[in-house]
């Protein structure tokens, strides 16, 4: 593939791909947990879905980056430091409501993202995310399915829903945060600047919430999401203490068997 | 010599029979999973094959199957090549491939028409009746969706629009 090199395009790849990754790791908790068969193999298969994009944004990052590290060593051989998705991906998850309220941010968000990003300048970033954007698409109608559910249903699941939406939304502006971003890469149309996409998230996300008849978090009613002042920012490599906790179960029989295939 | 083999040659109808692994009842060529094939005088030939789903797992042994049946023709040096843009959609299925889906029990997907969330009145596979409802998005692989029919009972797959 030909395409002149912009100077931090990889770092911008891998950190969309880290977004993914760990999103994906995190859903597979779910397998065998989750409230009803069906939504077992729904989780397992989002989850495959961000893992697939996750490798072929991983492995086009590796490429642009040129220093031989493919989307294995990536994943598997990096460090917390080194990681760069959102810090909203990687925190536990082990209530049905936290992960459909995070689900939907995240999927919100992306499917605006990719469906720009399938305009990219950057072929490889381009074409996975022309795929990318027509899967996430059914990744938000399922968890607006459940939160319009849950949100809607009884005083329990209301309830709980809207204390995981209290807990994710201080988690929501590092989606929009472009400090970490070189301006080149932007310049050069390989990604748009990620505040761009504040108006129609948020937008798509509180008309959900308000058909679910959840409160709206501070904010939220006027497109805006806290700044991230003073928090863990983990596009700039800052992330909680969760993560090493969860990259251990991922990497750890990549690490113990080296270079192994099955 | 270069040759792009269109589907009459010998080694598009070699890569062409690849049945896929998660729906044998289709082939690779019926998905639209099969891109091109090219070949040369020496016997070597080079596939493209477009993934379904990003994280399609049947994407790796289609590979493998590939380089199996092309080897077992007698061509020396296969090479596989994972094309993703233009992206995979349903509308790629062929004719005979949405025939051969419906024979088998998988409710066939609609045309995508440029919407994804659009899902009129899919058929019930067993008794025809349009009364059917979504059971779960979500269904035995990423490319299916779990539905039942209202007039017969029966669950069945559906593969979902994309």
């Amino acid at each position: 593939m030909t395409t002149t090199l912009v100077p931090g395009s990889a770092r911008a790849l891998l950190a969309l791909g880290d977004d993914a990754l760990l999103a994906s790791q995190r859903l597979g908790w779910w397998i065998s947990r989750a409230p009803v068969l069906e939504e077992d193999v729904a989780l397992a298969n989002i989850g495959l879905d961000l893992l697939g994009q996750a490798r072929g944004l991983l492995a086009r990052a590796g490429e642009l980056e040129g220093r031989g590290r493919d989307e294995d060593a990536l994943a598997f051989w990096r460090d917390a430091p080194d990681f760069r998705h959102v810090c909203l991906v990687e925190r536990d998850q082990r209530d049905f409501g936290t992960t459909m309220v995070r689900l939907l941010l995240l999927a919100t968000w992306q499917r605006e993202l990719y469906a720009r990003l399938a305009a990219s300048s950057e072929p490889g970033l381009a074409a996975v995310a022309g795929k990318a954007v027509k899967e996430v698409a059914y990744h938000v109608d399922h968890a607006r399915a459940w939160v319009l559910r849950l949100g809607d249903g009884t005083e329990e699941s209301h309830l709980r829903v809207q204390r995981a939406l209290d807990a994710e939304w201080p988690w929501v502006s590092e989606l929009f945060d472009g400090s970490w971003l070189d301006p080149e890469v932007v310049a050069a149309g390989v990604l748009p600047w990620p505040d761009e996409l504040r108006p129609t998230v948020l937008g798509e996300v509180a008309a959900v919430l308000a058909r679910a008849t959840l409160r709206l978090p501070d904010g939220l009613a006027d497109g805006l999401a806290p700044e991230p002042g003073g928090r863990l920012r983990g596009r700039h490599g800052e992330h909680t203490d969760e993560l090493p906790g969860l990259l251990a179960r991922m990497q750890q029989v990549a690490r113990a068997h080296p270079g192994a295939t099955w | 010599m270069v040759t792009r083999a269109v589907p009459s040659t010998r080694a598009w109808e070699v890569a062409a029979s690849v049945p896929d692994p998660e729906l044998p009842v289709v082939t690779i060529e019926d998905l639209g999973i099969l891109r091109d094939v090219i070949e040369d005088d020496q016997c070597r030939v080079h596939v493209q094959i477009t993934p379904t789903y990003s994280g399609c797992p049947a994407t790796e042994t289609i590979r493998e199957d590939l380089v199996t049946r092309l080897s077992e023709a007698g061509y020396r040096q296969v090479c596989v090549e994972l094309v993703l843009a233009p992206a995979w959609t349903t509308d790629w299925i062929t004719p005979r491939g949405l025939e051969r889906l419906a024979a088998h029990g998988i409710a066939p997907p609609g045309r995508v028409a440029g919407v994804v969330d659009l899902v009129l009145g899919v058929r019930c596979p067993r008794c025809g009746s349009t009364r059917t409802r979504e059971v779960s998005r979500f269904g035995s692989t990423a490319c299916k969706a779990l539905r039942v029919c209202r007039e017969c009972r029966e669950p069945f797959d559906h593969l979902k629009p994309l």
